[in-house]
């Protein structure tokens, strides 16, 4: 039963990557009791299961999910929104208006209109329907300031850390409220922009770097550096 | 129209163009060159120039192509009208309509399309330079290209032609050799799985030279896949090891 990969070894997809009796995981398929990759990532073996971590992949919906998207179309009963996804999201007006709807009292754009952006959860989603989101949860709902960048979905447990370790660790140096959309875009909203500059500089590099250990570290330098340039320039 | 010389090949085995008999044509792969598709990839195999854009998986449009257990492919090859030496129109001719069925349908086996119901993708292929064996060349930027966008895929397609010229069989013909030759046979291969997803022939050949063809088209197409994953790897590991050297300094 061997294994033909080194840990975090870069894989592409078609690589055969072990034989016999293993599991595979993310990003990975068996056939005829083989393992190959299917995308393209760093090769991981977590005890009898072989994963993939991505370096390029699009955000597939699930149920629970947080994501940030926009208001593509204001409709009869509901919004279309893009989530950056294969599939477009639906968000009904009936969840966002605590009361019911009648489309004779309530003009939806009015509420939300094109161009929208909006922190949404995903209520419900499987292969035959369309994602379904709801914003009647406390912290959703349309977006009123702030600064928006994307990463690749696969990148966003990095910029979340070990139990929450490099989020926390962003927010805490530069004073910003950060949501992560599981689709890859993420929300910084901080008192003034250079907060915010700071904070999606350290997540553009956390992208970058996203394979390499010791990261958390490095990034709470390179902010510490860069808020003492920043205040000596104001002096 | 080419003056057919005496001989293709003479009696050291070498063509008019200086290669032996199972010579490929220098070859360079680049990928994710488009900032604006998902995925992408540049290929240029002796005179050809291709590039290969990919886009999804995406919503089908028109809707009513969207199948509801799996997810679309749909390729589009088309030449630029610079691409050969008398200009070439830029509506889609008869041939690349083929082309475009041919190359779908070798790509396909190496995706998952039930993994994304009700979606699809978009191939667009755009050969900038012709000189023969533009399918095999656009095969196999365009598999690069998917892989550059995360589809996933069982395995890269790698495409390569043999044929044959005066009594010959040679490897990977260019367009002088393919329109004066005898035979070409374009076969498109998934290495790791050892599965064939194209094979065509046009010409005339006895079986053992089919055989001798085909294995020959299968050997060119293994060369061409180290450089296809090297070309892949590249665009990642310079990430990498930029990172690499910033630690250690």
């Amino acid at each position: 039963m061997p294994t033909f990969f080194e840990a975090k070894q870069l894989v592409t997809p078609g690589e055969l990557l072990a034989e016999g009796e293993y599991q595979a995981g993310e990003n990975t398929y068996k056939e005829e009791n083989k393992i190959y990759a299917s995308r393209i990532g760093l090769a991981d073996l977590d005890n009898k299961r072989v994963n993939v971590v991505a370096l390029r992949a699009f955000y597939q919906p699930k149920a629970g999910d947080i994501v940030i998207g926009a208001v593509t179309e204001v409709g009869f009963n509901g919004w279309t929104i893009d989530i950056k996804s294969p599939y477009t999201a639906m968000l009904r007006a009936s969840d966002v208006l605590s009361r019911p709807f009648k489309p004779q009292n309530d003009e939806l754009s009015q509420v939300l209109d094109t161009g929208d952006l909006i922190v949404a959860k995903i209520a419900s989603y499987d292969r035959a329907h369309d994602p379904q989101l709801t914003v009647g949860e406390p912290g959703l709902g349309k977006i009123t300031r702030g600064q928006i960048m994307r990463v690749t979905p696969t990148k966003i447990p990095r910029v979340i850390g070990r139990k929450g370790s490099m989020i926390s660790m962003i927010k805490q140096e530069t004073g910003c409220q950060i949501i992560l959309g599981l689709n890859g875009v993420i929300l910084v909203t901080g008192k003034t922009t250079d907060d915010e500059e700071l904070a999606m500089m350290a997540i553009r590099k956390i992208e970058e770097e996203s394979h390499t250990t010791g990261l958390t570290d490095r990034i709470m330098q390179l902010l510490k550096e860069e808020k003492t340039k920043r205040e000596e320039n104001k002096l | 129209m080419i003056e057919k010389p005496e001989k293709l090949i003479d009696k050291k085995g070498v063509r008019l163009d200086g290669r032996k008999a199972d010579e490929l044509r220098p070859l360079k792969l680049e990928v994710g060159v488009l900032s604006n598709a998902d995925g992408s990839a540049y290929i240029e195999h002796g005179k050809n120039k291709i590039l290969a854009a990919v886009f999804g998986p995406r919503e089908m449009h028109p809707k009513h192509l969207s199948r509801p257990d799996r997810m679309v492919l749909r390729c589009r090859y088309h030449m630029a009208p610079f691409s050969v030496q008398e200009r070439k129109s830029p509506a889609p001719s008869r041939r690349e309509v083929e082309l475009s069925k041919v190359i779908r349908e070798s790509l396909e086996p190496a995706l998952f399309p039930e993994l994304y119901p009700r979606t699809g993708i978009d191939v667009f292929v755009e050969v900038l330079q012709a000189d023969g064996g533009t399918r095999c060349a656009s095969i196999t930027a365009a598999a690069l290209a998917i892989a550059d966008s995360g589809i996933p895929m069982r395995d890269l397609v790698v495409a390569c032609a043999a044929g044959k010229i005066d009594d010959t069989v040679v490897l990977d013909l260019y367009d002088a050799e393919d329109k004066l030759g005898v035979a070409d046979v374009p076969v498109a291969y998934m290495p790791n799985l050892n599965a064939v997803t194209l094979l065509q022939m046009d010409g005339i050949l006895a079986p053992d030279e089919f055989e001798k063809a085909v294995n020959m088209a299968i050997e060119g197409c293994k060369k061409i896949y180290v450089l296809q994953k090297e070309a892949l790897k590249t665009k990642y590991m310079n990430v990498k090891e930029e990172i690499k050297e910033e630690t250690e300094e």
